[in-house]
Formats: structure tokens, sequence, C-alpha cells
């Protein structure tokens, strides 16, 4: 199984990318992840980021994205925090490309 | 990580023909498999963690017990004469052009294998009648295109034996999880099922603040404290919906559609947290015994909880194992009340509303909406809907007529029977196989173009959470809207009319302070 290199230590992750064990995350290695997936971490990504592992913290599941969506309005206001804004930061989904940035189990099933 | 390779262009192909016969490329989609389930997931479900070494053996031996099994089965290998009327009628291949999409060679992946080893021509003269050793590479075409097959019988309408490839599909992957070699996709969330009650793996704490959220968001939107009650005792209704209601969208939407029409109803009803999922996707593995332990929660949770009746959300194959399996895989329902279907679905549940005057519909609040619908194979193939002919293609368009101004249809040959696969059904819906979802959805995105060409189409709604979740990823690689894709109860949701909520209030003509005075 592959992983990510950081700094002499290896975090292994999945086929798909995502971290086989979560409590390994840390803010470098979300940088190192997001830099795989073709993408430069934002304040606007943190923000997403954030939320998404606080509200797994809490329910140990990543937050639907009408939960985002509703979530980021109330801090980004109504045009920066709709569905397509956050496709625009996460292009492959804030569900499954921004929970594997914050080093999260992928969200299974019909979605 | 990089799971799509492939020069196809979904936007220049998106246009033409839906149904015309592709260029052929052999062995264009070899290469597409789904990753290989692990130990772990393989374990949970009572399979061999990994290939085991006497697979060979073993895989002729489950056959065998499949043909015993299912005098179906044999049947299909039997009967096939080559006519060629299935040879273009699946998506897959007429998205890839590779020959072995073709129905009739998809099965000849087993039949030659069975004919091999189970029939006297195939086991003396194997070269006078195509009967194959199971090698291992025979292994990996089965792994490959038994993995591009959507169960979505739309060749079997078309072949005049009515063979199922389906069925041939679910043996094959039956096969392979009993000598080591599941998919990953399907077994881990099968495991989910047993494990936490659902597909996505949504605990009940999270499912319980995830309703409180959306019953926020109903009240803030209509005024009125419309509930999602979970695990309440005494109620008349089970509702039973997939776990992706709770969690992806345009699924929520709906969620929010069958809340409104329930709370219309005044009959009481429940979600459980025990039977969280509608979803049955051991179905899609072949696993009888799956089938049967996903399909028994359900069964218990309406004992548990007292209730009347079942009625089941937007989801396409669990439709089917519901409507053509439930009562043989944990019946009998004889504790419900047989005053009416056992079980139900939402659509029929609404529709008999509609019928009976009791919905209000506010239709100009659809009116940007032009809209189609697009058949789910498993509703449209493999069940029914009011206990009439059709009625699964006539109670969904009846209720987005009741709801929209603007409904069109697709071309006849791309719908209702012959409606096409989203490209994603039957375990497929797994981003490594993104390369074939996407050639496979492009008949169907081509007659969905024609409508939005020639009607100016802007939405089409389904009632499967697999065909919802699919194309809101296709769509846009098609040049649509992700958001062009809606839940058949978000028309509903729209338009709905509750008593006394701010929309009635609004459409009286009395406005927010006579509503605040109410």
């Amino acid at each position: 199984m592959s992983g990510y290199e950081m700094n002499g230590t290896i975090a292994e992750h999945d086929e798909e990318g995502y971290l086989k064990d979560i409590g390994q995350w840390n803010a470098d290695l979300a940088n190192l992840i997001a830099k795989n997936e073709n993408i430069d971490m934002t304040a606007d990504h943190w923000e997403v980021v954030n939320f998404l592992r606080d509200y797994y913290e809490e329910y140990q599941i990543a937050p639907a994205v009408r939960i985002l969506v509703k979530e980021m309005t109330k801090k980004f206001g109504k045009e920066k925090g709709d569905q397509k804004a956050l496709y625009a930061l996460f292009p492959y989904g804030p569900a499954k490309q921004a929970c594997k940035i914050a080093g999260l189990p992928k969200p299974t099933g019909c979605v | 990580m990089a799971v799509e390779q492939s020069n196809f262009d979904p936007v220049a192909r998106g246009r033409g023909d839906p149904v015309e016969m592709p260029t052929l490329a052999c062995g264009a989609m070899v290469g597409s498999k789904p990753y290989v389930a692990s130990p772990v997931h393989q374990q949970a479900l009572g399979f061999p963690g990994e290939l085991v070494e006497d697979w060979q053996e073993k895989a002729i031996a489950r056959l065998g017990q499949l043909l015993k099994e299912s005098r179906a089965l044999r049947v299909y290998l039997d009967a096939c004469v080559r006519c060629g009327a299935c040879t273009d009628k699946c998506h897959y291949f007429l998205g890839t052009g590779d020959p072995n999409n073709m129905p009739v060679a998809r099965q000849n992946l087993l039949r030659k294998v069975y004919r091999r080893y189970f029939t006297l021509s195939g086991r003396l003269f194997p070269w006078l009648v195509g009967a194959q050793d199971l090698t291992k590479d025979v292994l990996d075409e089965w792994y490959s295109y038994f993995h591009q097959c959507s169960q979505c019988r739309r060749c079997s309408v078309f072949c005049p034996y009515g063979i199922d490839t389906a069925e041939i599909s679910m043996a094959a992957r039956d096969i392979m999880d009993s000598i080591g070699l599941g998919q990953k996709y399907s077994n881990e969330i099968i495991g989910k099922v047993f494990s936490v009650g659902n597909n996505l793996g949504l605990n009940p704490k999270a499912l319980k603040a995830t309703l409180a959220g959306l019953e926020d968001d109903i009240e803030e939107d209509t005024g009125l404290p419309v509930r999602l009650p979970l695990d309440e005792k005494g109620a008349d209704i089970l509702l039973v919906t997939p776990s992706a209601d709770f969690f992806a969208s345009p699924h929520m939407e709906g969620l929010i559609g069958y809340a409104k029409v329930l709370h219309q109803s005044g009959i009481s009803w429940t979600l459980s947290t025990q039977a969280s999922e509608a979803a049955n996707f051991g179905m899609f593995v072949g696993s009888q015994e799956a089938m049967q332990k996903i399909a028994l929660r359900i069964r218990k949770a309406a004992q548990d909880l007292g209730v009347k009746r079942i009625v089941f959300g937007e989801c396409g194959h669990a439709w089917r194992v519901a409507y053509s399996f439930l009562d043989t895989l944990a019946g009998p329902f004889d504790f419900l009340d047989r005053n009416y279907p056992v079980p139900q679905h939402i659509c029929e549940f609404t529709y008999d509303l509609i019928e009976k005057g009791q919905l209000r519909f506010d239709k100009s609040k659809n009116d940007e909406v032009r809209l189609t619908f697009h058949d789910s194979c498993n509703v449209a193939r493999g069940s029914g809907m009011g206990g009439m002919p059709g009625g699964q293609f006539e109670i969904p368009r009846a209720i987005l007529r009741a709801v929209c101004n603007h409904f069109f249809d697709m071309a006849p040959e791309t719908i209702r029977e012959s409606t096409l696969c989203c490209g994603g059904g039957g375990g497929l819906l797994t981003d490594e196989l993104m390369d074939v979802r996407l050639k496979g959805a492009m008949p169907r995105m081509r007659a969905l173009r024609d409508v939005a060409d020639e009607h100016g189409v802007t939405h089409m709604a389904a009632i499967c959470a697999i065909c919802k979740a699919q194309f809101s990823k296709v769509l846009p690689r098609y040049g649509f809207e992700m958001d062009s894709i809606v839940s058949v109860h978000q028309m509903v949701s729209n338009a709905l009319v509750l008593t006394g909520s701010r929309q009635e209030a609004e459409l009286d003509g009395k406005g927010d302070a006579a509503l605040a005075e109410a």
C-alpha cells in the first residue's frame, strides 16, 4: 500500500488516496494531499476543511453537502457559499475531495 | 488519484442518435476494473479474504451449485441462438464500442465456461462449441466485463428468448465473491449496512442531527413545523429510503418533498435508524444471503415500531427488491394493513393524494423548469406501480405534470421499458470506474441533448439515488449544469402548498401579515 511521504515519515493511504489512519492527519499533510489533487490550499479551502473536521469529530461522519453549503453561506455569504462555489474550490466535489484533504474516510453509497 | 485515462470527449460525443451503432473498438475497455475488496470487507460478508489457491475448482463448483439452485440461469446459458438482437442494446457497448460489452458477448464469458464443464459437447469437443477452460485470463475478463454491466436489463427486453444478462452477471459476481475476488465498492457498503445500518455509515446521532437541520429548513421556508420523525413507535407508516437522501443533493431535496407530502396527508410516519437504508446491494453482487439479511432489517424495524404500512423512498433497485422480492425475502407481512399495497412507493402515495384532490400545487413555482423524466432501469423493468400495467411509467409522469407546466418526454426508444441506464447502476457508481460511467451515460446524454435542443428542456427528474448521483457527476462533463438532475419529490416540494403555510397565504393574497395573525 502506498503512502504520503513527509519529513521521513509515511502516512499510508488507500487506493484512492484517503488516509488509512485519520490520527496521522496534520495541516502539512493536508497541503500535500491537496497538491496531489492539484489544489492549492487557500483560506477558503481551509474554512471548508476545518468545518469538515469539526463536524466529523462530533458525528464520526462527514456532513451532507447541503449542511456544508448552509454553514459556508453563513460564513461567506450567499455568493461564495453556494454549491457552485464549493465545487469551484473542490472540483471533484466538496464531499469526496475535501474529505480526502481533511483526512476523513470517503463517503460511500449512492453519493 | 488519477483513475481516468481516456481520450473520450463527452461534449463532442454527446450529440447524435442516442442508440447509434458505435465503431467497434476491440478490447478498448479490458483495463476497466473496480478495486478489489480487501480481506476485511470480504470477511465481513463471509467470503474468503483473498483469491483462494484452488479458485478454479471452487469457482466451477460454485457455478454448479448456482445452476442447481436456479433453473433460470441454466436456461439463460443454454437458450442463446446468437440472433444478434441484443448486440446494440447495451449503453456500455454504445458508449465504448468494445464488443465484449455486447450483451451476447458478456453472457458468453460465463457461457463458454459453463459449456466446458457442464455440457457433454463442451466436455468432449470444446473447440466445436465455443467452450473454454476457466483460466486466470478468463477470470480477469470476468472481473473486468461483469463490472461493466449495470444489470439494467435493457438487453433482455429485446432478446426473443428473454435472456436476462443481469442474472448472468449476478451469478458471475457471486462466483467471484465465493473465491475471494470481490468488488470493494459493493462489499464495503454491504458491510456498513450490517454494522451501522446504511450504505453511508451514518450513525443515529448524525442522522438525528441531519433530520433536525432539515426540519429547521422546512420551517424557515414554509412557516410550519413539518417533522421528520425518527424511531417513533406507533406511527402508521415506516418510510424506508436510500441513505443518500440524508446526505447528497438532489436526494435530500427529494426527502424534503416526502416529508411535506406526508405532513399534508395527516398520516403519522417515521424513519428508522435500524432500517435507515432502502438500497440492497446484495442484489448487485448476486448474494441471496446478503439480500435477505438486508431485507430482514426492514421487517424487524416495521415490527419493532408497530407500523401499519411501509413506504419506500426514491431508490431504483430498492424498489425492485421491495416490489418483487420483499415478501419472499422477509415475508409474510401479515402484520401490516392489507388495505394498502405492501410495500408502497412514495410516488404511489403522492399520486393517490393528488387523485383524491388532497394536495394543492402552485405550478408556477416550477415555471423556470422545463422538465423531462429519466425512467430508472430497475423501476422500469423490474417493478410496477399502482397495480396497473405501466403504472411505474405513468405515475411519476402524472406527478410531474401535476406540479410542473412544462414536461417533455425524451425519444421513445430511450424511455419506459426501453429506458437507458444512467451509466452508474448495479454497483458501478464508484470513482475508479468513472471512465466507463462517463461513456455508458452517452446514450442518455444524447437523448437529453435532443429534448434540450428541441424543447428547451433544462432539467431531468429521476426516482433513483444512483441515477441522481451518477448524473450530477456526468452532466457537467456533457455540458449540462450539475443541478439539472432533480428528484421527483423535489419538484413536488417546490410546488406543494401546505395548509397554513406562508406559500398558501401568499397564493391567497393574504401575505405575511395575515399569516402572522393566523
